[in-house]
């Protein structure tokens, strides 16, 4: 079996959070272990250089889960990270590394497990891409 | 101001492929305006080059330093005792900078990080657009305000030529035929006569035609 | 215009009065001498002189100097074209001076196809001087026996001068002034881009004849046949300042399956008919690009041959 436990880096800000918390308490479902969520006042407030870093560091993906387009509390927060989502691809692609190692997910408070649903989701496409070839010396 | 864009991610990793100290010089001046060579340009640079090292199992040293201005020697010898640490410097200012420092620090291994573009302005944020081609005799003032040598495909200054089409140059639609809204304008302002003058030749002298050009103020010289 | 500025043949026709019809040759993609002597063939006894193209679309072709050379040794008169794109004034000056010490004697100024268009894009571009100030150097050194800095030029060259006029292109209202323009820069003669809305251009030589501009040079309205609907269609979208009205699509959508290129001669040569009448209008320019084999059918069936000979 694929020993592979991709790590991935997730951001994601507060109107998913509220959903994910209800979702997993509602459920009892919860988040894999091997994704480190950071939670941001908005999706609109990530850098481009915050993006990069985990892969500097040897993450085997990122994302970003924000709201739907026309519901970011900060009217174009989400439209922003989108695009910044989009210029990492390309300089992963730049890099001969996968583009889909980045991924950004509209969520909506409303539909709280799909909240888990993309972390399992991302770690399924990452164990298919494979770890990254980004060789962090301890 | 000055315009500028990214090189190539491979071209910039491939430049300096050899080494393993290498410093990223950045400019407060216009490439942070067009967002291509400020502080924060240099670190997504800087992370940039250190996921593609490190992809290749070696672990290069990127060093950050974003000056004032790169074209005044005043800001580009703050990097005295820091460049000697480097085995190379990638300057992401505009074609002015790595060639300043190539000149005050001869012995260090100077690449450009970007390319420069044109003289212009931003049209909105992200967009910019050639305004100016320094051509050296400033003649705006018989266009409505308006250069068509930067801004006519073939620098009529008689113009337009025949391949003006609905207010685009034939080159492409994406750009505006100048000829166009100079003789539109001028017309509604009732300026006809202008327009009918017969603009003779212009001298390229004053422009890169007739040589790498210096400007030297007496009134301000030492 | 009392005297001969050049003595050309066109200059001769177009002074006496008689009805000018002028032709086009496009050099060879290479050194096929024998193909531009054949095409030239066609044209001969047919017309007053022929337009000899200049790197035309920014293809890299047999220079015009060349070519018009050769045709001329095949017994026809040249109109060499010179565009601003590829030559500074003192290659153009320089350029004048050779043709003209070998017997070519008419000239047509234009600015040029922008070099993005043609084999060779990444090229550096020229435009020194514009196509209007190109006309101007040319009056220059005819009239005035000097070259653009004042120098004087020992034997000077008598050419005569021509221009293209694009009457549809836009800004619409402001095409007669830059005719006019043209003119008072020293245009003899010009040919406009090709024609089809008969109409519309009625209206625009109207303006011309009221600016008196028929009287201070000879126009020459340009028709180029139609070979098919997809060239039709071709013209009406892709090409700028190109007037084609539905009509005329309709027309030779309806002619039979075959006979579709004849229905656009048979327009052509409707056209030539009433540019014959037409106030204003000196001669035709006949652009049959390529298919310069059909030239004699379409003079004969418009009246114009013989061409007088003076």
């Amino acid at each position: 079996m694929n020993e592979f436990k991709p790590q991935v880096v997730a951001f994601y800000c507060p109107n998913c959070a509220s959903a994910a918390a209800n979702v997993a308490e509602g459920m009892g479902e919860i988040l894999p272990d091997n994704i480190k969520m950071i939670q941001v006042p908005c999706t609109g407030r990530i850098e481009t250089l915050h993006l990069l870093r985990p892969f500097e560091n040897g993450a085997d993906g990122v994302y970003v889960a924000g709201c739907q387009e026309d519901s970011c509390q900060y009217v174009s927060g989400v439209v922003k990270a989108a695009k910044r989502v989009a210029s990492v691809k390309k300089i992963l692609e730049q890099l001969d590394m996968n583009p889909d190692r980045i991924n950004l997910f509209n969520l909506s408070a409303g539909k709280g497990h799909r909240f888990v649903e993309v972390a399992y989701e991302m770690i399924g496409r990452l164990k298919e891409i494979g770890p990254s070839p980004v060789k962090v010396k301890p | 101001m000055i315009v500028a864009e990214p090189k190539p991610i491979k071209e910039v990793v491939d430049m300096v492929k050899d080494y393993n100290k290498v410093l990223i010089v950045g400019c407060k001046g216009c490439v942070t305006v067009c967002n291509v060579g400020g502080s924060k340009e240099v670190s997504i640079l800087a992370s940039t080059l250190k996921i593609a090292s490190r992809k290749k199992g070696r672990d290069i040293e990127v060093g950050e330093c974003t000056l004032e201005r790169q074209c005044d020697p005043e800001y580009v010898k703050e990097l005295e005792n820091i460049i000697e640490n480097y085995e190379a410097v990638i300057s992401i200012a505009c074609g002015v900078g790595p060639q300043f420092l190539s000149e005050r620090y001869p012995s260090a291994m100077v690449f450009p990080g970007v390319n420069t573009k044109f003289m212009g302005g931003a049209i909105e944020h992200g967009e910019w657009s050639e305004r100016c081609a320094g051509c050296g005799t400033c003649v705006v003032h018989y266009f409505g305000g308006l250069c068509p040598i930067a801004r006519c495909s073939k620098s009529l200054l008689n113009g337009p030529c025949g391949g003006s089409n609905q207010g685009k140059c034939e080159i492409s639609n994406d750009v505006d035929c100048i000829w166009d809204i100079i003789v539109r304008k001028m017309m509604t302002q009732g300026r006809l006569d202008q327009l009918l003058e017969f603009r003779p030749p212009k001298s390229w002298i004053t422009s890169r035609d007739g040589g790498p050009r210096r400007l030297i103020r007496e009134e301000l010289v030492k | 215009m009392s005297e001969f500025k050049a003595e050309s043949n066109l200059e001769k026709i177009l002074k006496a009065g008689h009805f000018a019809f002028t032709g086009e040759c496009g050099p060879p993609q290479g050194a096929n001498v024998e193909l531009l002597r054949e095409k030239g063939s066609h044209l001969k006894g047919c017309v007053d002189a022929v337009n000899v193209t200049d790197n035309q679309t920014a293809v890299v072709r047999m220079s015009s100097w060349a070519a018009s050379l050769i045709l001329a040794r095949e017994g026809l008169e040249p109109n060499f074209q010179m565009v601003c794109r590829d030559r500074n004034r003192l290659a153009i000056q320089s350029d004048i001076l050779g043709v003209y010490s070998h017997g070519i004697r008419n000239m047509l100024c234009l600015s040029g196809d922008h070099q993005k268009f043609g084999n060779h894009p990444e090229s550096k571009n020229v435009f020194d001087i514009d196509s209007i100030q190109l006309i101007h150097t040319v009056k220059t050194m005819r009239d005035e026996g000097k070259f653009l800095n004042g120098q004087e030029i020992d034997v000077p060259p008598k050419i005569f001068i021509g221009a293209a006029s694009n009457p549809f292109a836009e800004p619409f209202e402001f095409r007669v002034y830059r005719l006019g323009k043209k003119i008072a820069a020293g245009a003899d003669f010009i040919q406009t881009q090709c024609i089809y809305n008969m109409e519309r251009f009625r209206e625009f030589m109207k303006r011309v004849v009221d600016m008196g501009l028929h009287e201070k040079c000879y126009i020459l309205a340009g028709v180029t046949p139609m070979k098919s609907v997809g060239m039709a269609r071709y013209m009406a979208k892709q090409v700028p300042g190109m007037d084609v009205p539905d009509f005329l699509i309709k027309r030779l959508k309806g002619a039979e399956k075959g006979k579709v290129a004849a229905e656009g001669i048979k327009f052509a040569v409707e056209q030539i008919e009433e540019f014959k009448e037409m106030e204003g209008i000196a001669g035709v320019h006949l652009m049959a690009i390529e298919w310069e084999h059909r030239v004699p059918e379409i003079a004969e069936r418009a009246g114009v041959l013989p061409r007088p000979q003076v």
